[in-house]
């Protein structure tokens, strides 16, 4: 078996997913640590689906991977789970990989399951952590095996998920949470072709109609955020919050209160069921604190935050706290940065 | 003619309104203390099916559980809506069981049901988030899967047409039956029960002819493929989400606090 760390890497319309480039990134830390515990010598390879992907691949090599197993079929262009499914047990059980990452997309968390199920092994659903460690049980030690941490129960515990009898140990992983390499164009890598065996029988799914737009906002690249809540108060209320990250040079985010509330769409929205991020400084404006949206942003370098509440559970994890209403601390804010900047 | 379908719903613990008492001090989950719910996505898979066997006359609704006896309350409330079965797949050596032993269990009970088209569940249970017992059942069924479905657009005795979302968007896509369904919580609100069957089936408890219980024998499951001999995940340890203690400054709302405040973030670069 060749042992080593694989990523399933994401491709919708020729577009690689951020997160796929995210995971590259992980498996390199992840392999240079089971390397130096181990004295091997594993290397990260990807696997890239679709119509024609190969001109991708030299991207994902760049990032970090040696290896990229390209498959290519009309057939794949878009994702559906029978013939993906197929195509990944037919190489994972040919090159046995020990560690298989797919993001937690919708496309990964489609993917993941039908191919654990397969291959009758562990699957661990968005992680949000990995790490390599020993693991006891029963008296028998299973050393440098795969943490695979996710938080559970609506995010009020955090669980380290392993899978130590069975090869491979795969995961889904969040957007946003594991931080990109910088591409290296002078990184070289072997891409390796590999004939399709998806046959017409396969393709159980007609896409009749696919829509998709890039996000109006990627708040996982944004280095300042301003975001609101409820206690923002209203729809207009977004506005003073539009106008100072204007001013301030940052980008607009949102709980999910405030986005089930209507005050904004969801691609603004952080937190356990939108996204991670890890700026160097999150404001959060009337944002009570609920742990499903700190689990989206808690990483983030400075946390101002600004409640009319003293005791909002959001002033425990902030660096700076400012008691007062919305509409009257932000607007003092910005004349304060105008007339300091 | 018509068809058959399978509901998937599970009883979860209330984790989206956990109050103090629900987390023990080691920072494990202490269930006890939080209400038994029948799981939301559940109910618009539910829903979902209901919605089919009113459009395709002579279809039967049949929902399966997976729990202890307690589980009954949401058969109860699946026949209270409309369902025309419901079986209770309960067994202690079931207990431990990941998402791999839970969807084999599934598929025995599902084949163990007969015939099916059409096999609908919630996307995610909330007290696992994994999203993943669906295409799992799939597989072991050897059948295609639609999953995070918001809505079936048309359906015939054929095949249907369903709309799922994706990141920034959706796909309309078709499948013929045999096929899974995952629904998410952006479809037809789920019916409330109705009075007269809430009269019919009040009284009715697991082990009842309304609501059987079948057993790991009965379903023809593997035991060595159940429960935490059959899943390949192993918890290692969990831990209470500690609050990363910062030292907090608090700023007066002054113009005198603000200024300073927007000073210092200048001055060290983290603003301008």
């Amino acid at each position: 078996m060749s042992n080593n760390i694989w990523v399933f890497v994401q491709q919708d319309e020729g577009k690689l997913a951020d997160v796929s480039l995210q995971l590259i990134s992980k498996a390199t830390d992840l392999a240079k640590d089971y390397n130096s515990k181990t004295g091997s010598s594993v290397v990260v390879e990807a696997v890239l689906l679709g119509e024609k992907v190969k001109d991708l691949a030299s991207t994902v090599i760049q990032y970090g991977a040696e290896k990229v197993f390209c498959v290519e079929d009309a057939r794949l262009k878009f994702y559906t789970p029978v013939p993906y499914a197929k195509v990944m047990v037919d190489i994972i059980k040919k090159e046995e990989p020990q560690i298989i990452l797919y993001g937690a997309t919708t496309t990964g968390r489609d993917l993941g399951p039908r191919v654990a199920s397969s291959l009758k092994v562990g699957l661990t659903a968005d992680c949000t952590d990995l790490q390599i460690g020993d693991y006891e049980s029963k008296g028998e030690t299973y050393e440098n095996i795969l943490y695979q941490i996710r938080p559970a129960f609506g995010g009020n515990i955090v669980a380290t998920i392993v899978a130590p009898e069975k090869k491979p140990q795969m995961a889904t992983v969040r957007e946003g949470v594991m931080k990109l390499n910088d591409p290296d164009s002078s990184r070289k890598g072997e891409i390796v072709e590999i004939a399709s065996i998806v046959d017409d029988m396969d393709c159980l799914t007609e896409i009749i109609e696919r829509v998709q737009q890039e996000k109006s906002v990627n708040l996982t690249a944004s280095p300042i955020i301003v975001a609101g809540g409820m206690g923002v108060g209203t729809k207009e209320g977004f506005d003073i919050i539009a106008d100072f990250a204007k001013t301030i040079g940052a980008d607009v985010a949102a709980s999910r209160a405030a986005v089930d509330a209507g005050f904004i769409h969801k691609d603004h929205q952080v937190g356990q069921t939108g996204v991670t991020v890890r700026p160097k400084l999150y404001i959060a404006c009337g944002i009570s604190g609920a742990i499903q949206h700190r689990a989206g942003m808690d990483e983030s370098a400075k946390i101002i935050a600004v409640n009319n509440d003293p005791d909002a559970p959001i002033f425990q994890i902030a660096h700076y706290g400012i008691v007062g209403e919305i509409s009257d601390v932000i607007p003092k804010l910005k004349k304060a940065f105008t007339a300091k900047a | 003619m018509g068809l058959n379908l399978v509901v998937l719903v599970k009883q979860v613990p209330d984790t989206q309104n956990i109050t103090g008492d629900a987390m023990k001090e080691d920072g494990t989950v202490n269930r006890g203390a939080l209400p038994a719910i029948f799981n939301p996505e559940d109910l618009y898979a539910l829903e979902a099916a209901l919605r089919i066997k009113e459009e395709i006359a002579g279809s039967k609704v049949h929902v399966i559980t997976m729990g202890p006896p307690a589980a009954e309350q949401v058969l109860k409330e699946s026949l209270y809506r409309g369902a025309d079965t419901v079986a209770l797949i309960t067994d202690r050596k079931f207990a431990g069981a990941d998402t791999l032993a839970t969807s084999y269990a599934l598929k025995c009970a599902i084949e163990k049901i007969g015939k099916y088209d059409i096999v609908i569940c919630g996307r995610q249970a909330i007290d696992g988030d994994t999203a993943q017992v669906g295409p799992q059942t799939a597989e072991k069924l050897g059948i295609n899967q639609i999953t995070c479905v918001e809505n079936i657009e048309q359906i015939d005795e054929a095949s249907l047409i369903a709309r799922r979302s994706i990141e920034g968007g959706f796909e309309i896509v078709k499948s013929k039956y045999p096929v899974l369904v995952t629904m998410t919580d952006e479809g037809h609100t789920p019916r409330t029960s109705s009075a007269i069957k809430v009269m019919t089936y009040k009284n009715a408890k697991a082990g009842d002819p309304e609501i059987p219980m079948w057993s790991i024998d009965y379903i023809g499951a593997d035991v060595e493929a159940c429960g935490l001999k059959g899943s390949p995940t192993k918890v290692k340890k969990i831990e209470s989400v500690v609050l990363k203690a910062e030292e907090l400054q608090m700023i007066e709302n002054t113009d005198e606090g603000l200024n300073n405040l927007m000073h210092a973030l200048i001055s060290d670069h983290t603003l301008g």
